[in-house]
């Protein structure tokens, strides 16, 4: 039985800081929703006034439609797995699962099933009587889950439970992730500063910064078409042109750079005058064979780096700015020979025009 | 051993090791070993010690069990350290876990001082402290009869005044083992019991406790021991009905001047006493590691 959970003008402060500002959000039943940002931007407090461990210092949290208001963490329909899974390590493994249970009065041997139910859900049914400390980091992460699913939560919350775990174990437990969250049906609300984890996982996902929720979209919409600059510069890599505006019309804005003229989509109707920057993902850089392209940018060549699948090329250009090119190695891409200049090109369409970040 | 020769060499481990021997041998071997020769001799006049009615017997160890008086204030002394024991933790772990867990840690130095001023002060002056709050004619009868709880003074001294002068005094030798347990619970375990659905009553016994285990058998060894082996406190804030064995075996030797049989007494408490820790360690499964530690 999964709920939705609401979040109306929700605020957070500590004494002069404030941790999270006015923000409104609906995670609707069943959804896998990911908060992305870097650590401090407040994500990780949205998730202990979700979970009952902080009041909102304003606004209200419901879940299932019903106020949350003063009803404590053991009183609410939500399961936390914490970043150190916090597993009981006195205990043995099926002594972990069956807690929630026991705490609810579940008599022993509903408890045994029901441990023996969730061990085959997360693929460990051999390891009911080990000891938490016998277990590799992968087992305790799915012994976590587990011991969350057991008391059968409405919304299970998750604070970057996969960032101790090696690059391998990181991507196979995203997949089983995703496959409980799809079997179970449960509303899982994810933590998570990893863009990869959230692109891959999530439905939606809410782009934090310094307390506020910059984006909330689908991944592809959060990728191709940020609201701010932070979020242009945080998911993915971008390439940025400051300058101002020139002029703006038809849903474009060309804007004077260090480069020149550039010219890209204007989602937020910025005006002539205007400061602005303009983004552009390195995956959408070509290097021009001629010279008729729209959007020209001259630069050199400065090192190139290998990654076998794709080739990322570092070049610099007016007032030293960096600027990345990444390609698929086929084989015919530009060698990048360091110190050769080079014409960088790309569609109007692929690049974004925001204002700069505190000045939206 | 050879990590210690690695390290200082072999001059200076052979100095460290001789030092240490030295000091077990003289400083704690060799007493004991004359206390137990002691206690297994009768008593004699000096012109016939070495005579023929000096011989091994287990005379003064027997004494004990036929002296109804003499057992019924060892037994009391045992049950009433047990009892100083118990009220000790009952009082300190919640102080220790308030202190580990709750407390901003910036109050934890002030929190800390207050604890250990008072010891700045020697036992025996604080139990005096106690002696005076308690006397017939002390502040705390001049209180309570002022406020009209009581409406003649009580007199105080005796077994609860014991208890309550004990308690006081071994605090800290609970606090901090209990405290150094607590600490070193992660934070998250607690929330997620309670995250879990777990209510405090459920939260201590099933995780705190738990993991608190070793610091509370330290904590209710030393504080066991400190109580069985107290002289200050029962003398100072104990009636005539409340005498601890300790005041026995200081009669023995200093009053009845029978050193032997004042030894026989005192390897009884000691016996007992062993016989405590072995008792906690295997009620608290806690280890000679775990209380190393």
């Amino acid at each position: 039985m999964s709920q939705d959970v609401a979040l109306d003008h929700v605020t957070m402060r500590f004494g002069s800081v404030t941790a999270v500002r006015d923000v409104s959000l609906t995670i609707a039943a069943g959804e896998f929703f990911s908060f992305l940002g870097p650590s401090g931007c407040g994500k990780t407090t949205i998730l202990r006034m979700i979970s009952g461990f902080m009041e909102p210092s304003d606004g209200r949290i419901r879940i299932g439609g019903r106020d949350m208001r003063g009803i404590g963490p053991n009183k609410r329909p939500t399961a936390l797995i914490f970043q150190n899974l916090a597993l009981f390590p006195l205990m043995t493994v099926a002594d972990n699962i069956a807690f929630g249970l026991e705490v609810r009065g579940v008599a022993a041997a509903d408890r045994r099933r029901r441990v023996r139910e969730l061990l085959e859900l997360v693929a460990l049914p051999e390891v009911a009587d080990k000891k938490v400390t016998e277990l590799s980091g992968g087992q305790r992460q799915r012994i976590a889950i587990a011991r969350a699913l057991a008391v059968e939560p409405a919304v299970l919350l998750l604070d970057e439970p996969l960032s101790a775990l090696d690059l391998k174990l990181r991507q196979h437990m995203r997949a089983e992730l995703r496959a409980i969250q799809r079997r179970t049906g449960v509303t899982f609300v994810y933590i998570t500063h990893d863009q990869g984890e959230a692109l891959t996982m999530s439905d939606r996902i809410g782009v934090m910064s310094r307390g506020v929720l910059e984006q909330v979209g689908d991944g592809q919409t959060v990728y191709d078409d940020p609201a701010t600059a932070f979020v242009a510069s945080f998911v993915g890599e971008a390439n940025r042109f400051p300058g101002t505006v020139l002029d703006a019309a038809d849903g474009r804005a060309a804007v004077d750079t260090p480069f020149g003229r550039l010219l890209g989509r204007n989602p937020r109707g910025l005006k002539a005058g205007d400061r602005a920057i303009l983004f552009v993902r390195p995956e959408r850089l070509a290097v021009a064979p001629d010279g008729t392209a729209d959007n020209r940018v001259e630069a050199r060549v400065s090192h190139r780096d290998f990654e076998g699948a794709f080739v990322n090329a570092f070049l610099t250009g007016a007032g030293d700015r960096r600027i990345v090119v990444q390609m698929p190695h086929l084989g015919s891409e530009p060698a990048f020979v360091p110190g050769a200049a080079a014409t960088l090109t790309f569609r109007p369409a692929d690049a974004v025009v925001l204002p700069p970040d505190g000045e939206a | 051993m050879t990590g210690v020769l690695h390290r200082y060499g072999p001059v200076l481990t052979g100095f460290i090791v001789l030092v240490v021997a030295l000091w077990v041998v003289m400083l704690v071997v060799l007493p004991q070993i004359l206390m137990i020769d002691f206690s297994l001799r009768p008593m004699l006049p000096p012109s016939r010690v070495g005579g023929p009615e000096d011989v091994y017997t287990l005379a003064n160890y027997m004494t004990l069990w036929t002296n109804t008086i003499h057992l019924g204030i060892f037994v009391k002394t045992i049950w009433a350290s047990a009892l100083v024991t118990a009220v000790t933790l009952a009082v300190c772990y919640p102080m220790a876990f308030y202190l580990a867990q709750v407390a901003p840690k910036r109050r934890l130095p002030t929190f800390m001082m207050l604890l250990v001023i008072p010891f700045w002060i020697n036992e025996i002056l604080r139990t005096f402290a106690w002696y005076i709050i308690l006397a017939y004619s002390g502040p705390l009868n001049n209180l309570l009869v002022g406020i009209g709880i009581l409406d003649a003074p009580v007199r105080f001294q005796g077994d609860g005044s014991v208890i309550l002068g004990m308690v006081y005094a071994y605090i800290l030798f609970m606090v901090f083992p209990v405290y150094n347990a607590i600490e070193s619970l992660d934070r998250h375990q607690i929330e997620a019991a309670r995250d879990l659905g777990a209510g405090w009553l459920r939260i201590h016994w099933r995780i705190v406790l738990p993991h608190a285990r070793p610091g509370i058998a330290v904590g209710c060894i030393m504080t066991f021991m400190l109580a069985a082996g107290s002289y200050a406190v029962p003398l100072l804030l104990g009636g005539p009905q409340s005498r601890w064995f300790t005041e026995v075996i200081y009669n023995w030797f200093f009053e009845g001047g029978n050193w032997n049989q004042g030894a026989a007494y005192a390897f009884i408490l000691l016996v007992l006493c062993i016989g405590f820790i072995l008792l906690m360690m295997r009620l608290f499964r806690v280890g000679l590691t775990d209380i190393a530690k």
